[in-house]
């Protein structure tokens, strides 16, 4: 299994920019933090209607956005998995465990959160970023997965 | 006009998300795997992501409320709980193992492929899971 990708500074900075767009949008029009948990999980729980379909508005949009992709580009992004299926699984199981007691993952705390410079995302995002470097390192160098 | 609203930004970040490689594992690892096939792509994605952000934010949260509700929903606490520390660090572990964050892997789902498919479904496994775990503590809690 290989393991190279290439650099790609100029479409991850526009697309950490269109991320960070739809952040501040989404804070301009409806007042919430964009958080791809608290979309995902409130899908499932009992706040009523009208908090369940914006969730699932954005839900929908952002299951579009690969499509829109592919619809200018003629090609869908990229999706290369270098880890077995197990792997993923357990790797899933673990984020939900996860996201739900930290309270948010990487857009919650690591782009909205941090851009309020509040002290628990700032917290939270510097522990996951140091714990999935740790995983990767001993997965990858140590465990030679 | 919420649904709309919310169906375009949605799309903004589905798309921002799609052309950044936070949808795609491998580009996620290598950002990590700084003493193998380091990819340094991401950092670009959370600093765009983020400089943007605190920015626009600065201008937004100046106004007295949203334009389409009566007030911001903002999370209100500043104080570091266990909670929150280990939560996060479980993240990461899970993040590292698997690849996909929640917010990568939910516009990855447009692309039809099983393994998002599958992740994410495991990911609403460990969110039950955690919050069943999160039911029963606070019952203990509430009857002690």
């Amino acid at each position: 299994m290989t393991y190279e990708t290439i650099f790609t500074p100029w479409q991850s900075l526009g697309g950490g920019v269109l991320i960070g767009a739809a952040s501040i949008l989404l804070m301009a029009t409806l007042g919430r933090i964009m958080g791809a948990t608290g979309i995902l999980t409130g899908l499932f729980s009992p706040e009523g209607f009208p908090d369940w379909a914006w969730r699932a508005a954005i839900m929908l949009g952002m299951i579009s956005g690969p499509l829109a992709v592919m619809l200018v580009t003629g090609e869908m992004p990229a999706i290369d998995v270098p880890v077995s299926t197990t792997m993923l699984i357990i790797g899933g199981f673990i984020v939900g465990v996860g996201v739900t007691y930290g309270s948010g993952c990487t857009s919650g705390h690591g782009v909205c959160g941090m851009a309020r410079l509040s002290p628990r995302s700032i917290a939270a995002t510097a522990t996951f970023m140091v714990a999935t470097a740790i995983t990767v390192y001993v997965v990858r160098h140590m465990l030679g997965g | 006009m919420r649904i709309l609203t919310s169906y375009l930004i949605g799309l903004i970040f589905g798309v921002g998300i799609s052309i950044s490689g936070m949808a795609n594992p491998a580009k996620v690892l290598n950002f990590f795997d700084f003493t193998g096939s380091w990819d340094p792509s991401l950092a670009f994605v959370m600093g765009g992501a983020l400089l943007t952000t605190f920015l626009g934010y600065r201008f937004v949260l100046r106004n007295p409320k949203p334009l389409l509700e009566e007030s911001f929903k903002l999370p209100t606490r500043s104080d570091l709980d266990v909670p929150l520390i280990a939560g996060s660090a479980v993240f990461g572990i899970g993040w590292g193992i698997a690849g996909f964050c929640p917010g990568g892997a939910l516009p990855a789902l447009g692309t039809g492929r099983t393994e998002v498919f599958l992740f994410v479904a495991a990911l609403l496994a460990g969110v039950f899971a955690a919050k069943a775990m999160q039911r029963v503590a606070a019952a203990k809690s509430a009857s002690a």
